[in-house]
């Protein structure tokens, strides 16, 4: 039985993720991201499950201290106490981190915005048998014997015929004592996205419309890596050319100049030509902008690509409007002339503010697709 | 399901090394019950407070899942874990070298010695082992009977309340509070003395005695219309500062939920010593793990390691006073004062520092006076009384300040005067707010008015407001608390809708 303290702990976590969830909304529009730790796990700050109690507000408490320093030098900067360890020395004022896994963290997000589980397409395409090295048999190769179990066996046997003496316990297994691992044929099936970010960095495009793009893009993101057992992300950006670059780049560029969307799509149907067979891959292109376009024959042409190139090989094409001062919103309506609401392999969503970023996720995902 | 084992081999004879270096230098306890374990179950135990069993609560989960992190991570690491009960038990981490068991294991005799000693650990129940696994057995009987996630909420709330006690009430022991239910019995009995109604005394008592047992028999669920009425609940309550027992005995509240109160105050007052003498008690465990070590029981070969670790834990920080550090320091130079005979009349009146520095009457009370000290102090006196300037400039402390301006903390003063108040401040009443009962009956409505006795700091405002909402919840009307921010006076309401201020 293990100690009652993993049931309190397990309650902890159950308390935490309540927590999240009630407050997803408030995580989601303020940018409070999840800080990703390596091995899928997140860290997620929680400041608000301490007991409140009576204390003293402490920025302007101050303390004492002891070391070197005249008046009115600083005494931050040593923060951690190297080798002060015990039991209750001093209740830090460290604000209480929890970490869940990314299968957590998307099942909160999928709770709480009711999204179905992707029907990932070519699933039956890609194939894999795997060895699980799960069951024991009598026979196998001397590198995969079972120590354990081939003890046991002789044991056992020694125990039955009599020959074992507690006084001098040598066990000897012979041959029908010898246990080994033994391998389990399993089909798996592989089925593997990538998620084509694209987005507008001209002028118009400020720094709060790049901020909601990118907390956007990390929920999409966490939710696609929850459903899929491999996702890549390629990224593009454009004004009137568009180039692909990394994660990091995406968010920080800014350009002034003049818009061709058409130019992102036609980077967008080249990655999708070279890197990507739709019959084995699953695509999910996303554009954001302030819905300004150069020219309508520039609009005209993107509706070509996208009909002729794009939309046939993708799951989905996701378009994201993220209001700006600036923006017309153009591209918006005229996406919305040609698909309407319910087109099956098109969404579209207008980005109000920060606010409404937990409900445009939802617009994209909710379809299942 | 046995997470920890009795000593044996190496250390057992270690122990027993230990303990008579600990017993020839006077130190006097309980018997100490070492047990060996791994990392988890210290982990487990400390997020328990040190015991083994407690009630069902999240909290101990949330405690145990950043302890066992802080490990993982490298940034923190529990040494040793010692509780003050008879006989006492303390844990060791079979990971520890020798030579770290060794100082452990000086380290919790010194505890040990503490416990026993300490004229404020006095009233703290020694079987308490025992107590806290009944605790857990009554809690988790009323989480069967009336759902977990409800007792849990009402722990929570009560949690709330938790640090507001009255340390007098340490020295209630059991046999004062019979006392004085004797006294409150026989001021009864006169009053219905007074009134005669004609019946005999044998009769009276027979009927009391009925009464009496009405009284005791258990699950009569207090009705409010019991309760008492509010003039006589601010005659007997106003300036209580044990606000715990205050709600226990008066608010609307089920039979479970006033137990549940009282068991989470038998606990809190049981840990309340310790947190009133972190100073002195680290301070003397460290004064003879180092006293053991360096004279006794280190090997050459040791030493190094033990220095190591030693000066780890004594390590200065430049935001905290370091208990272990300031105790450690306190303890030898009050044995170095009265060893020379640095103390009393003649050497305060004394004004030449050179004859002052060089002073030495060879006195060689100083053993004795650190055990005198152990016995009756607690932090405050101990700082009041023994915290002088030389020693303050010795250990080269400053006070620090938010600057606003810089948006960082700042060195302010090296003013021994200054130093010494505000390290007091931070221990007067434990290091929490003094709030205590003004009225149960605020403006006539059965309101609840608690008091902030300002001295000098503000209370948290976030955190008071979040606290109103529990007290709330068991208080059940208006609760409201009075206090200064900012200079100004300030009543924060809470009216189980929305929280409001006034002046």
């Amino acid at each position: 039985m293990d100690h009652p303290i993993k049931r309190d702990h397990a309650r902890f976590r159950k308390i935490v993720k309540g927590r999240i969830r009630d407050n997803l909304r408030k995580y989601v529009s303020q940018g409070e991201m999840p800080i990703p730790k390596g091995n899928k796990e997140f860290r997620v700050p929680m400041p608000s499950i301490d007991t409140p109690r009576f204390k003293f507000g402490d920025q302007k408490q101050g303390g004492a201290g002891q070391g070197e320093g005249q008046a009115g030098d600083p005494v931050d900067g040593q923060d951690g106490e190297p080798g002060q360890g015990e039991v209750g020395s001093g209740e830090g004022n460290k604000e209480l981190e929890v970490e869940l896994s990314l299968e957590e963290l998307a099942s909160i997000l999928g709770e709480e915005l009711e999204l179905p589980r992707i029907e990932p397409k070519g699933k039956k395409a890609m194939q894999k048998t795997t060895d699980k090295y799960t069951s024991i048999g009598t026979v196998g190769p001397d590198s995969l014997r079972h120590v354990k179990r081939t003890y046991k066996e002789a044991l056992k046997r020694q125990l039955a015929s009599g020959v074992y003496n507690p006084d001098n316990p040598v066990i000897v297994p012979v041959k029908s004592d010898f246990r080994y691992r033994s391998a389990d044929a399993k089909i798996e099936f592989e089925n593997s996205a990538v998620v084509i970010y694209m987005m507008d960095v001209s002028g118009s495009m400020g720094d709060e419309q790049k901020e909601i793009v990118r907390t956007e893009s990390f929920w999409i993101n966490l939710w696609l890596k929850s459903q899929y057992k491999d996702i890549e992300v390629r990224y593009i950006i454009h004004d009137a050319t568009a180039k692909e670059v990394d994660e990091e780049t995406f968010f920080r560029t800014r350009e002034s100049g003049g818009t061709l969307i058409s130019s992102a799509f036609k980077l967008c149907r080249e990655i999708m030509q070279a890197d990507y067979n739709s019959s084995e891959w699953n695509i999910y292109p996303f554009h954001f902008s302030d819905g300004d376009n150069w020219s309508t024959d520039d609009t005209k042409l993107c509706l070509d690509i996208l009909d002729q190139d794009i939309i046939p090989n993708s799951n989905v094409f996701c378009y994201g409007q993220v209001e700006s001062r600036y923006g017309s919103g153009q591209f918006y309506k005229d996406l919305h002339t040609k698909y309407g609401e319910r087109s099956d392999n098109v969404i579209l969503s207008k980005i109000k503010n920060k606010d409404a970023i937990l409900d445009s996720i939802k617009d994209f995902l909710g379809k299942g697709k | 399901m046995n997470r920890t084992k009795p000593l044996s081999g190496e250390l057992l004879r270690l122990k027993e090394e230990i303990h008579q270096y600990a017993v020839d230098y006077g130190l006097d306890f309980y018997p100490v019950i070492f047990e060996v374990c791994n990392y988890d179950t210290v982990c487990i135990l400390a997020a328990q407070g040190g015991f083994p069993s407690r009630y069902p609560h999240w909290r101990f989960g949330m405690d145990y899942d950043q302890l066992s992190k802080g490990n993982i991570y490298g940034f923190q690491k529990i040494y040793e874990l010692v509780i003050n009960t008879d006989p006492c038990y303390a844990y060791l981490l079979n990971s520890n070298r020798i030579v770290d068991q060794k100082l452990v294991m000086a380290h919790v005799y010194g505890h040990a010695d503490f416990f026993k000693n300490n004229a404020w650990f006095a009233s703290t129940d020694k079987k308490m082992m025992d107590v806290m696994a009944n605790h857990g057995t009554k809690i988790r009987r009323y989480m069967e009977r009336y759902g977990q996630d409800r007792v849990e909420i009402f722990i929570d709330k009560v949690l709330s309340i938790e640090n507001l006690l009255d340390v007098n009430t340490l020295f209630n022991t059991p046999q004062i509070e019979r006392n004085r239910q004797k006294f409150a019995q026989m001021q009864e009995d006169e009053k219905h003395l007074d009134q005669d109604d004609g019946r005999s005394s044998s009769l009276r008592s027979f009927m009391k005695s009925n009464l009496r047992g009405k009284d005791q028999a258990p699950a009569v669920p207090k009705q409010i219309e019991d309760l008492l009425p509010a003039r006589e609940i601010d005659q007997r309550y106003s300036g209580t500062r044990d606000i715990m027992k205050f709600l226990m005995d008066v608010a609307p509240l089920q039979e479970w939920e006033a137990d549940i109160i009282g068991i989470l105050r038998e606990e809190a007052y049981y840990f309340l010593p310790q947190r009133m003498t972190k100073i002195m008690n680290e301070g003397w465990a460290s004064y003879w793990h180092s006293k053991i070590m360096t004279q006794k029981a280190c090997k050459s070969s040791e030493i190094i390691d033990f220095a190591d670790v030693h000066s780890g834990v004594m390590g200065m920080s430049r935001q905290n006073i370091n208990p272990y550090k300031i105790g450690i320091e306190l303890f030898r130079d009050i044995e170095h004062r009265w060893d020379t005979g640095k103390f009393g009349k003649d050497y305060q009146e004394c004004t030449d520092m050179a004859v002052k520095e060089a002073w030495n009457r060879e006195t060689n009370l100083g053993r004795q006076k650190i055990f005198e000290v152990r016995k009756s102090h607690n932090d405050i006196t101990f700082i009041d009384e023994f915290f002088t300037e030389e020693f303050c400039e010795r250990q080269q402390l400053f006070t620090y300040k938010f600057n606003p301006r810089t948006g960082r903390n700042e060195i302010d003063s090296r003013e021994f005067q200054t130093i010494k108040q505000k390290i007091l401040a931070g221990l007067t009443n434990f290091g929490t707010p003094l709030i205590q009962v003004k009225t149960a009956n605020d403006q006539n409505r059965s309101e609840l008015l608690l008091e902030h006795v300002h001295q000098g700091v503000d209370l948290d405002g976030g955190y008071a407001g979040d606290t109103l909402r529990n007290i709330f919840a068991l208080w059940k009307r208006p609760v409201n608390l009075e206090t200064i921010q900012e200079g100004k006076k300030l009543i924060y309401t809470f009216d189980g809708r929305e929280l409001k201020t006034r002046t």
